[in-house]
């Protein structure tokens, strides 16, 4: 069911690069449900904890030491706008992950500030989940997630969890903050799910 | 953080304009009629689908401004530059015209009624979702927690709701408002004009950490990032301050 609404013209044509609802902005909106927490660099730790409870972590240092890439990938938000071709720099989680014993099937992701998310483990794997810390060849700002946040960049946004502090590895999946407040518990742009029910 | 639950599958529902009101040079409010509206929360949104005659469609979302519970849904919109959807609905639509909303979204960002004290922090348009807030609270019968508001603008003439606002100051409401100019301050206006900084914050809102107030801040990112450093340097809980950013761009 779709209504025509009288004298809506709008840009009439369909960018084919962007996800079903989506619209392309040339900046990068914010968007937070909190202040934005600060953390130094010299404080930061991140954890990966297994389903067994065997805990893993990387300092600052620990993760600037492992080899990083420069991946250029499309963002995009739930809230409607899409930002194509940004590049990022940061480390594969296949290359966090590769000591990691785990029979488990999904992640909860924590971050500075006590924002959480989901997603089954396989969409960290194989090339397309990072842990980020510079954008556009910068150190990533506090506001949009520095020192690291996590880039998912095949899912809406809120699923690269800005300030990444943890992951948690789980046998059975553990909804996050946007997926307990009716937000969709995958995110697909391309299927567009974006609430409950998508 | 809390969080609450928006219940069930959000389908697209027709809504018809009722009626139009102009609020500032640049912001309009759209009363809507809505079968079958759910109702909502003071502090929730929507998300419209417009489509052309030629199928070409585009969404966006948009805070509700009218109180939690309301029957009608009520959008006030601000034309952004280069915004297809928002210059649609402060040029173009009309009393009669039909598009696509569904909603109410988000869970997060809303005033629940309690006794607790309540500083709202509004810059620009970031005022909408808030005044579903005082508007649901004046609605409600007497014993809440007291509201303070201050809404920062860059003049007088960019004042969203500026009568509404003056009407509902009372002391018996509990409910006080300062403004933040940032250009232009009215006549005789006691401050420069200038942002929203930790002395008018302190005067405005008193309230001590330990009093457990609640904080929902709306408005552009910058101001929003501001107004929230702010607030954690004061000494209050980040938990407890609920933030809403409006992306520079927009629709």
């Amino acid at each position: 069911m779709s209504v025509i609404t009288r004298g809506f013209r709008g840009r009439g044509r369909r960018d084919e690069n962007l996800p079903p609802g989506q619209y392309l902005t040339e900046d990068f909106p914010v968007l937070s449900a909190g202040p934005t927490p600060r953390v130094l660099p010299d404080q930061w730790e991140f954890t990966v904890t297994t389903e067994s409870g065997q805990r893993h972590s990387w300092s600052w240092a620990d993760l600037q030491a492992l080899p990083a890439e420069t991946p250029t990938v499309d963002l995009h938000c739930v809230t409607k706008w899409s930002k194509l071709g940004t590049t990022w720099r940061g480390v594969s989680l296949d290359v966090i992950m590769a000591d990691v014993e785990s029979v488990a099937d999904y992640a909860l992701v924590g971050s500075y500030g006590g924002y959480t998310t989901n997603l089954p483990l396989q969409d960290l794997q194989d090339g397309q989940a990072w842990i980020a810390y510079e954008y556009d060849g910068e150190p990533l700002d506090p506001e949009h997630g520095g020192p690291a946040r996590l880039l998912v960049p095949h899912l809406y946004l809120w699923k690269s969890a800005k300030w990444v502090r943890s992951i948690q590895l789980l046998l059975a999946d553990e909804p996050g903050f946007w997926e307990s407040a009716g937000y969709h518990n995958y995110g697909d742009p391309w299927r567009e799910q974006r609430y409950w029910g998508d | 953080m809390a969080r609450a639950a928006v219940l069930g599958r959000l389908t697209w529902r027709v809504a018809t304009v009722t009626a139009v009101r102009p609020e500032t040079a640049t912001t309009r409010t759209l009363v809507l009629d809505v079968p079958d509206w759910p109702g909502h929360e003071a502090g929730q949104h929507v998300d419209v689908r417009l489509t052309a005659e030629d199928g070409y469609t585009t969404q966006r979302s948009y805070s509700i401004a009218s109180a939690a519970d309301s029957s009608t849904v009520e959008l006030t919109v601000q034309r952004v530059v280069d915004g297809e959807v928002s210059s649609y609905l402060v040029d173009v639509a009309e009393p009669g015209d039909r598009f696509e909303l569904r909603g109410p979204i988000g869970g997060y960002f809303v005033w629940r009624p309690s006794v607790k004290p309540v500083l709202l922090v509004a810059g620009g348009s970031g005022i909408v979702p808030l005044m579903s807030m005082i508007r649901t609270r004046k609605a409600h019968p007497p014993g809440l927690g007291p509201f303070k508001l201050i809404y920062s603008v860059r003049s007088p003439a960019d004042i969203i709701y500026a009568d509404e606002i003056r009407h509902t100051r009372a002391p018996d409401d509990g409910y006080e408002r300062n403004y933040v100019f940032t250009r232009e301050t009215p006549p005789g206006w006691p401050d420069p004009p200038g942002r929203l900084d930790a002395a008018k914050l302190a005067r405005a809102a008193p309230w001590l950490p330990r009093n457990e107030p609640e904080y929902f801040v709306c408005g552009p990112t910058g101001f929003v990032e501001a107004a929230a450093d702010l607030l954690v340097a004061a000494g209050h809980a980040p938990e407890r301050i609920k933030t809403e950013r409006f992306g520079p761009t927009g629709g």
